[in-house]
């Protein structure tokens, strides 16, 4: 299992082998899925175009808490493996942000997982989006369906 | 005894200060350090009416808990990665 925080852009390929090693290094062979899912910037929000965003952290916890995500998830899952990556700084448009991956026996476990990790990311991760337009720039606020999709998965159980 | 205050994006913003040392009275509890924390400028007062997470030692709580000596308290806005 991985929480990645950085800067850098990230290479799909190269976190789904990390991913998969991870899992046969835990049950080789018992993996029959692998969902993975990666979050791009929008070159727009609901008032009109955009020019990239910046995310800001708190360094340390959003590692851990990251982390903690992706064990949970491991666990409520039954998965071989899960991993995550968030980037941190000035994104340009059309960019990547964010990368989940979670490994399973079976497919339906592999998609919640993903799911699961999104949601839940929206939620627990210390982190926080601002968009900017020319000069100006604009925290983006918490959105009720964010809230929503978690409170789904806490009700589940 | 003394905590760490720390804030992030709009609160850091709004407040103008991202890391203070401050002095509270034994047992506080998260609530009681966020009262006090809102008499020490208008800055914060307005940073904190909203909706705050709070987090102790970099771990999400919630107001009820009670804070130590030493203890790292981050004051922020609901979170919005992804």
């Amino acid at each position: 299992m991985f929480a990645l925080v950085q800067v850098e852009d990230f290479d799909q390929g190269e976190l789904y082998a990390r991913l998969k090693q991870s899992a046969d290094e835990k049950a080789c062979g018992n993996t029959g899925a692998i969902v993975t899912f990666t979050g791009l910037v929008r070159d727009f929000n609901n008032v009109g175009d955009i020019d990239g965003i910046e995310l800001e952290h708190y360094p340390g916890m959003t590692e851990k808490a990251l982390m903690l995500l992706v064990e949970q998830a491991s666990e409520r899952f039954s998965l071989n493996s899960a991993g995550a990556l968030h980037r941190v700084g000035r994104i340009h448009n059309n960019e990547q942000i964010v990368w989940v991956g979670a490994a399973a026996p079976h497919r339906q476990a592999a998609f919640d997982a993903a799911c699961y990790l999104m949601d839940m990311l929206k939620q627990s991760v210390p982190l926080w989006k601002k968009e900017f337009k020319g000069d100006k720039s604009e925290w983006v606020a918490a959105k009720a369906s964010d809230d929503e999709a978690a409170l789904k998965w806490m009700r589940k159980k | 005894m003394q905590v760490t205050v720390k804030t992030f994006a709009q609160t850091r913003e709004i407040t103008g200060e991202d890391n203070i040392a401050l002095h509270i009275s034994e047992n506080s509890t998260i609530e009681t350090v966020i009262s006090q924390l809102k008499t020490r400028s208008d800055k914060w007062a307005l940073a904190l009416e909203g909706s705050v997470l709070t987090a102790c030692n970099q771990e999400l709580c919630d107001l009820q808990t009670v804070l130590s000596d030493g203890d790292e308290l981050a004051l922020f806005p609901p979170v919005t990665g992804g």
